[in-house]
C-alpha cells in the first residue's frame, strides 16, 4: 500500500473500536461465548477476521473458548479470548497456567461495574501468577491500550488483561484506529517441524525441559523460574496513571476506568469552585503505579478513593500512600437492575458531594 | 525357573544391552508408570503410527493429564501440554492455527470422560480435524484408583468399595458409543493392549485415525482399553485377563464407524 494519509476518524462503538484495534494489533485468532457487555466485541470479530485470513471461533463455553485461545497461542498466533468477570471466572484455571506456560495472550474483560478489580488484578485462578492489567477509560484510550497489551504479551509472554465496562463497550465515539502492525512467528511456536529432530519443541506449564533419565518435570525449578519471570517483569513494565492537578491539591481523588471520567469532571467542577483538589487515574492496574500515587499523596490532607464496588482498589492505594495521608473510600456498588454495571452514582452531583463531604471532614 | 535373576548374590556375567527397545520418537527409556501398565505401549503405538505415516515433522501431540503426561516432556514430537479435561478445546485452537499439521490429544477416561466430556462431544461435532485419543483403564489412575465415568458397573475402586452399584453411583459412559452417533465423527474405534494381537489391531485403528485426519474427513477418535494392576488392585500378571473380562465386555472393542471413504 503506498496510502501514507493519516487514519482517518471514525465514530464507532467501543466494541467495534476494540475489535478493530486488535486487528490492526496483529490479532489473528479470537474465539469467545457471548456474554452482556463482552458481546459485541465477539460479534465483531466474528464478522472481522476472516476478511485478514484470521480465524474466530464461537466457543461452546468460557472454559472452551480459552482452550482454544490457549491452543492457538502455542503455535505463536497472536491470539485473545475475553467476557466478562463472569466469565472469566469460568476461565481463570486455563488463564492459571497459560501464564505459568510462559505463553502471550490478552484477554479482554468487559466487566460490568468494577467489582472484578480483585479477580483482575491478584489473578483469580491458583499459583504464583500475575497478569499485565490496563483498564482504559475511554474507547480512545482502548484503541491505544490494546496495541499496548499485543506488544506486552508478546514482550513478556505473559497474558495482559484489558479491562473495561457496560460503558466501554456500549459508548460510541470518534477514535482513530492505528495502523496494521505485523508480528513475526516467534520461534518457540508449535507447527510439528521440530519433530524428529532430537529437540521437538514442548509447551508445558510443568516446564518445558525435556526429560532425563532420572527427572521427569521438575517443578520447583519451574515455579523459580517463572516466579523470577514474574518479578522481573513486574519491574520492567512502566506504571501509567493520569494525574492532574495534584501539585497543589489538599484532597487527592484516584478513580479508574469510566468512573474516572466522572470522578475528573466533578473535580473540574470543584476546582473552578475554589477546592484544591486533584486526581489520580491509574492506568496500568498491575503494575500499579504506586509511585505516582504516593507523589500525589505527599503534601494532601487526604486521599479519597472512588470505585464502583465496595471498595478493592483502596488496598493498592493505601499500600502506595503508605501512611501519608489519610486514604478514605468514597465510592460503593451502584448498579441498575440488570446488574450490567450502569451506574446511578455515575453522576457529577454525586461524585462532587462525596468528594466535598472529604474535604470539609 | 528359566528366566530367572537371582537377585540375594552378585551377577556372574556383567550385564549386557541385548536390545535398545527404545522407539522412535520417544527421547528416553525409562518411565514413572507401575509394571503392567497399559499405557507406554499404547503410547508408543499412537508414536508409530506418527512415524509410519511420516507425520513426525507435522505432528503435535496435546497432553491432559493422566498417568500418561509422564510421557509428555519425554517425546521428539512436539507436544503442548493442556489442563486436565480440556485438550480438545487446545487441540482445536492448534490446529485452526495450523491447518496443515497434525493434531492429536492423548487423555483418559477420567480427564476426557468425567472432566472433560463436553470438550470432545462439541469437538466431535464441530467435525474438527484432529484425533482424540483416550486411554481407558477404568479408573483415576494417578491418584490410586478412584472411579471415573468410565468404571464399569462392580468394579472395585476407592470410592467405591463395593464396587460400582448402579443405584449409588449410576452407570458408566461409554464414551466411543456415544461418539459414534455424532455426524461429525468420521473415524470411532475402540482397542485394547492386553495382547499382542490386540496391540495389533490397535494400531491399525489408530492409523486409520490419522488418515481420517490427513484426509480432512472429520473429527477421529480412538479409545483404548488399557491394563492398571494397580487402580483396580489386582497382581500385574492378572490384569491382562482382568483386562478383558470386566472392561472389554462392557466397553465392547471394535471398528465403531469408518466414514473415512465417504
Amino acid at each position: 500500500m503506498t496510502d501514507t494519509a493519516a487514519p482517518a476518524r471514525r465514530l464507532l462503538q467501543g466494541s467495534e473500536a476494540i475489535a478493530e484495534a486488535m486487528i490492526a494489533a496483529g490479532c489473528r485468532f479470537f474465539s469467545g461465548y457471548p456474554m452482556t457487555p463482552f458481546t459485541e466485541v465477539l460479534e465483531h470479530m466474528a464478522r472481522l477476521l476472516p476478511g485478514v485470513g484470521g480465524i474466530c471461533m464461537n466457543a461452546e463455553s468460557e472454559l472452551e473458548a480459552v482452550g482454544m485461545a490457549w491452543g492457538a497461542a502455542a503455535t505463536g498466533t497472536p491470539a485473545a479470548t475475553g467476557s466478562t468477570g463472569q466469565g472469566l471466572s469460568l476461565m481463570q484455571e486455563s488463564l492459571a497456567e497459560i501464564t505459568l506456560a510462559r505463553l502471550p495472550l490478552v484477554v479482554l474483560d468487559m466487566a460490568r461495574a468494577q467489582g472484578d478489580y480483585y479477580q483482575a488484578t491478584r489473578g483469580g485462578g491458583h499459583g504464583d501468577y500475575r497478569h499485565l492489567v490496563l483498564a482504559p477509560a475511554d474507547s480512545a484510550e482502548a484503541v491505544t491500550l490494546i496495541g499496548l497489551a499485543f506488544d506486552l504479551a508478546e514482550r513478556w509472554r505473559n497474558p495482559v488483561l484489558v479491562m473495561g465496562d457496560y460503558y466501554l463497550a456500549h459508548t460510541a465515539r470518534s477514535v482513530t484506529i492505528p495502523g496494521p502492525v505485523d508480528r513475526a512467528v516467534p520461534a518457540w511456536g508449535l507447527d510439528g517441524s521440530s519433530g524428529g529432530t532430537g529437540r521437538a519443541k514442548l509447551i508445558s506449564f510443568l516446564g518445558s525441559a525435556k526429560q532425563r533419565d532420572d527427572v521427569g518435570y521438575d517443578l520447583a525449578a519451574h515455579y523459580a523460574d517463572c516466579a523470577a519471570h514474574t518479578s522481573t517483569m513486574a519491574h520492567a513494565v512502566k506504571p501509567l496513571a493520569e494525574v492532574t492537578d495534584t501539585e497543589d491539591a489538599e484532597v487527592v481523588v484516584v478513580a479508574f476506568g469510566t468512573p474516572a471520567r466522572y470522578v475528573q469532571a466533578a473535580v473540574r467542577e470543584l476546582r473552578s469552585e475554589g477546592l484544591a483538589v486533584g486526581t489520580v487515574r491509574p492506568i496500568t492496574l498491575y503494575p500499579f503505579p504506586t509511585e505516582a500515587v504516593a507523589r500525589a499523596a505527599d503534601g494532601a490532607r487526604v486521599v479519597a478513593v472512588y470505585e464502583n464496588n465496595q471498595g478493592q482498589m483502596v488496598d493498592d492505594v493505601r499500600l502506595a500512600v503508605l501512611g501519608r495521608a489519610p486514604v478514605e473510600f468514597i465510592g460503593g456498588l451502584s448498579l441498575d437492575s440488570s446488574g450490567f454495571g450502569i451506574a446511578p452514582d455515575l453522576d457529577v452531583r454525586v461524585l462532587k458531594e462525596r468528594i466535598s463531604r472529604v474535604v470539609a471532614s | 525357573m528359566t528366566g530367572f535373576v537371582p537377585t540375594d548374590r552378585p551377577p556372574s556375567a556383567p550385564a549386557r544391552l541385548v536390545d535398545d527397545f527404545t522407539p522412535a520418537l520417544i527421547d528416553v527409556g525409562a518411565h514413572h508408570l507401575c509394571p503392567g501398565c497399559g499405557e507406554p505401549v499404547a503410547m508408543r503405538s499412537a508414536l508409530e503410527a506418527v512415524d509410519e505415516l511420516g507425520l513426525t515433522r507435522r505432528a503435535i501431540a496435546v497432553f491432559g493429564i493422566g498417568c500418561y503426561t509422564a510421557f509428555s516432556n519425554n517425546l521428539d514430537v512436539e507436544v503442548l501440554q493442556a489442563l486436565h479435561g480440556r485438550a480438545p478445546s487446545v487441540a482445536t485452537g492448534v490446529k485452526r492455527a495450523r491447518p496443515d499439521s497434525i493434531v492429536f490429544t492423548v487423555q483418559g477416561d477420567g480427564d476426557m470422560v468425567s472432566e472433560g466430556l463436553q470438550e470432545v462431544l462439541h469437538t466431535a461435532a464441530r467435525g474438527e480435524s484432529v484425533t482424540c485419543i483416550m486411554l481407558n483403564n477404568g479408573v483415576f489412575g494417578e491418584t490410586g484408583g478412584h472411579m471415573s465415568a468410565a468404571t464399569v458397573v462392580g468394579q472395585r475402586t476407592k470410592t467405591s468399595l463395593e464396587g460400582r452399584d448402579p443405584d449409588l453411583h449410576g452407570r458408566p459412559i461409554l464414551l466411543a458409543s456415544l461418539l459414534a452417533h455424532v455426524d461429525g465423527a468420521a473415524y470411532v474405534a475402540r482397542g485394547l493392549v492386553n495382547s499382542a494381537g490386540n496391540v495389533a489391531r490397535t494400531k491399525k485403528m489408530l492409523l486409520r485415525a490419522f488418515e481420517a485426519q490427513e484426509r480432512r474427513a472429520g473429527f477421529s477418535f480412538v479409545e483404548i482399553l488399557t491394563m492398571c494392576p494397580t487402580g483396580w488392585f489386582v497382581e500385574t500378571e492378572e490384569a491382562p485377563g482382568y483386562l478383558e473380562d470386566n472392561l472389554a465386555a462392557v466397553h465392547t472393542p471394535g471398528v465403531l464407524k469408518d466414514e473415512v471413504d465417504r
